[in-house]
């Protein structure tokens, strides 16, 4: 190689360092931070979010949630039922008559089911006699996101955990990986257990081998809509939907003035559906 | 080569044809699941995984087991081992053969399943079993070929084939961790989330996939008149020995930690799986005879081959009724226990069991029968060529 050449080499390699270099000085002037103060920043950000500063970190836009009140649910016996059907209706969900092809979005379990890690042996009978609508937790941290290896299901921007039901190969390795329970495989073509002249045109019904699960009616909210089990549950708020991260949320308001609990938090996924007992 | 495995006496074209039809049969079934759908399988939303991915994981350990002969050969320079290294790597490929079909059947939408390289996840642990899997079915397709067409000439293999060989090891090791990683990195199943589940699947991997390759050369000495050599057959029933132990003493630490924790969610499935799990008043034990077929087999086998009456008998049955027994054995704990047991309970501890209809099985036997057929086919290849390189 000539002398020439391998100049030129050497000083375009450091003009491009320097300019890598340059462009994040810059940045950091604009946003008038140095390492020092932002790693600074940080730790003043754990300090005043205790040990969990990991939801404080993520607050830019949307990140939707919802507030399960038990005792709504309890006072009007009915309103579980409620929810499930218009679930099902809005999404097409087949009702199969055998237990082995169930497929659910949303459905009523027993208190012991839904907490499990919230168990010891003298529960009060008024606990003990909820039943608790369990569905889809759309984790801040899914692991059925982490396992699947198509990116068949995917979380939004906005923190609603979706599903491409065109990408879904059926590995299923998503139901392993769900700690809650919560995805349901089509065993067989759903069409067969839907009323094809009542269904919701809306939205779409699904082919054989591919897995669902609620999906925060992404559909609904992306028009500005409240999810449809949201609705229907009118003015009672039994169920309270909104944004997280938006600290003037009605959720929040109501997540700041209830005890709430969580299902199996200990996991680590960080759920976005909340229960007042 | 291939022509090696089109002469055969009477007796190999009947294994082949009764290989063959059953592998039809499996067809046809495979057509049915095809149209209709996985409801043809036990599987449901509780218990999502069934025999298909249970054979897969068995299988990837009989394919990883091939690298026990492999590395005192080409490592330690065991020469005794140089006639039989062959049979590893076939046994191999036609285990992956058979883990890859196993995956395919399981699959919703087989049609899409280059959708994993298409939108390959790095995240996703399946993501990396295809890339290991297809990798170490290559590497040993390649090396068998290359050193068996050295062999025929009579030369030495080339140079370049070392460097395949000497990579083919860690590949043999990563199959079986990656495969465990599935499981062992899943939160919230309790009975897989734990770290000794790759060592426990090694271990057993080194104990199943050297017992049948004992099985099989006993039985090509029986009927195609190959001798694998009696020093090479009986290092590789100590190297079972070992690593059979050491996957037994594996799931006794799982037991120990169970139940001297007392947590509840990690003694439930071993409770299911060995004693049956009492729920709302009804015993769910449908794994219960198949758990303990595994501890009495395990210790029918170690007896046969460990003990010295037996092991050093002139008759070699009793080696090859242990090495089946520990082969059967691992089989049933992790080519059944293992994966099914891992759902229960559900989720919402609810318990839900799982058993597989006839459509299934056939599909499952099929499959067993199409790894049979291309062993036989590639070994057949194999003893051919030595035949020719003796005559």
């Amino acid at each position: 190689m000539d002398k020439k050449r391998r100049d030129f080499l050497k000083i375009a390699g450091v003009s491009t360092l320097a300019g890598l270099g340059g462009t994040a000085v810059v940045d950091r002037l604009v946003s008038g931070t140095s390492p020092v103060q932002s790693e600074a920043a940080k730790h003043a950000d754990n300090a005043q979010g205790g040990h969990d500063s990991h939801q404080e970190e993520a607050k830019s836009g949307n990140r939707y949630g919802m507030v399960i009140d038990l005792r709504e649910f309890k006072k009007d016996p009915a309103l579980g039922d409620k929810v499930v059907e218009v679930c099902n209706h809005t999404h097409n969900v087949p009702d199969f008559p055998k237990k082995k092809d169930e497929i659910k979005w949303v459905w009523l379990t027993g208190y012991e089911n839904a907490f499990t890690e919230h168990s010891q042996n003298y529960k009060d009978q008024g606990t003990l006699d909820n039943e608790v609508l369990v569905m889809c937790n759309h984790c801040d941290n899914p692991p059925c996101v982490r396992a699947c290896p198509t990116r068949a299901t995917f979380k939004n921007a906005d923190g609603i955990v979706a599903m491409d039901y065109h990408r879904c190969i059926g590995c299923r390795f998503c139901m392993a990986a769900c700690p809650y329970g919560m995805r349901s495989f089509n065993w067989r073509d759903p069409r067969f257990a839907l009323d094809m002249n009542k269904i919701n045109k809306e939205f779409p019904t699904r082919m054989r081998g591919v897995v669902e699960k609620c999906n925060f009616c992404a559909e609904r909210v992306g028009l500005g809509k409240q999810p449809a089990c949201v609705e229907v549950c009118g003015s009672s708020k039994a169920i309270v939907f909104g944004n997280l991260n938006d600290p003037k949320s009605e959720i929040r308001k109501v997540l700041k003035e209830n005890y709430t609990i969580q299902r199996k938090p200990s996991l680590g996924t960080h759920p976005s559906v909340f229960y007042i007992v | 080569m291939f022509e090696k495995a089109l002469k055969g006496n009477n007796n190999y074209w009947i294994w082949l044809a009764f290989l063959g039809a059953v592998m039809s049969i499996a067809g046809i079934c495979y057509i049915r699941q095809f149209t209709t759908g996985l409801t043809l399988t036990g599987m449901s939303r509780d218990v999502s995984w069934g025999l298909y991915i249970s054979q897969f994981t068995f299988l990837v350990g009989v394919a990883a087991g091939g690298v026990m002969l492999v590395l005192p050969y080409y490592i330690h320079n065991y020469k005794e081992f140089g006639r039989i290294t062959i049979l590893g790597e076939f046994l191999a490929i036609a285990a992956l053969l058979m883990c890859l079909t196993f995956i395919m059947a399981d699959l919703g939408q087989p049609l899409r399943a280059l959708n994993v390289v298409f939108y390959a996840q790095p995240g996703s642990m399946l993501f990396y079993d295809m890339l290991v899997l297809n990798g170490y079915l290559g590497l040993n397709i390649l090396c068998g070929w290359v050193i068996l067409t050295a062999e025929r000439k009579g030369t030495h293999p080339p140079k370049w084939i070392y460097f395949f060989v000497y990579l083919s090891i860690p590949f043999a090791v990563s199959i079986h961790t990656v495969t465990a990683m599935l499981y062992c990195g899943l939160p919230g199943r309790h009975f897989w989330l734990s770290a000794i589940v790759a060592p426990r699947f090694l271990a057993s991997a080194f104990a199943a996939g050297p017992s049948l390759i004992v099985v099989i050369a006993l039985i090509l000495r029986r009927v195609a008149n190959y001798d694998a050599g009696k020093k090479a057959l009986d290092k590789m029933v100590t190297i079972i020995i070992y690593a059979a132990i050491i996957n037994v003493f594996f799931v006794g630490l799982e037991f120990f930690v169970g139940f001297y924790s007392d947590i509840p969610g990690h003694k439930h499935t071993l409770q299911y799986l060995f004693f049956g799990l009492e729920h709302h008043g009804h015993v769910y034990d449908n794994l219960v005879p198949f758990m303990w077929g595994f501890v009495f087999l395990f210790v029918i086998g170690l007896t046969l081959i460990s003990t010295p009456y037996f092991r050093n008998n002139k008759n070699d049955i009793w080696i090859g009724l242990g090495c089946a027994s520990i082969f059967l054995s691992f089989w049933l704990d992790k080519g059944v226990g293992f994966v099914l047991g891992g759902f229960v309970p559900t989720p919402l501890e609810e318990v839900v069991e799982y058993y597989p209809p006839a459509n299934e099985i056939l599909i499952t036997m099929g499959v067993w029968a199409m790894g049979a057929f291309i062993v036989t086919v590639l070994y057949k290849i194999a003893i051919g060529v030595e035949e020719e390189m003796e005559a």
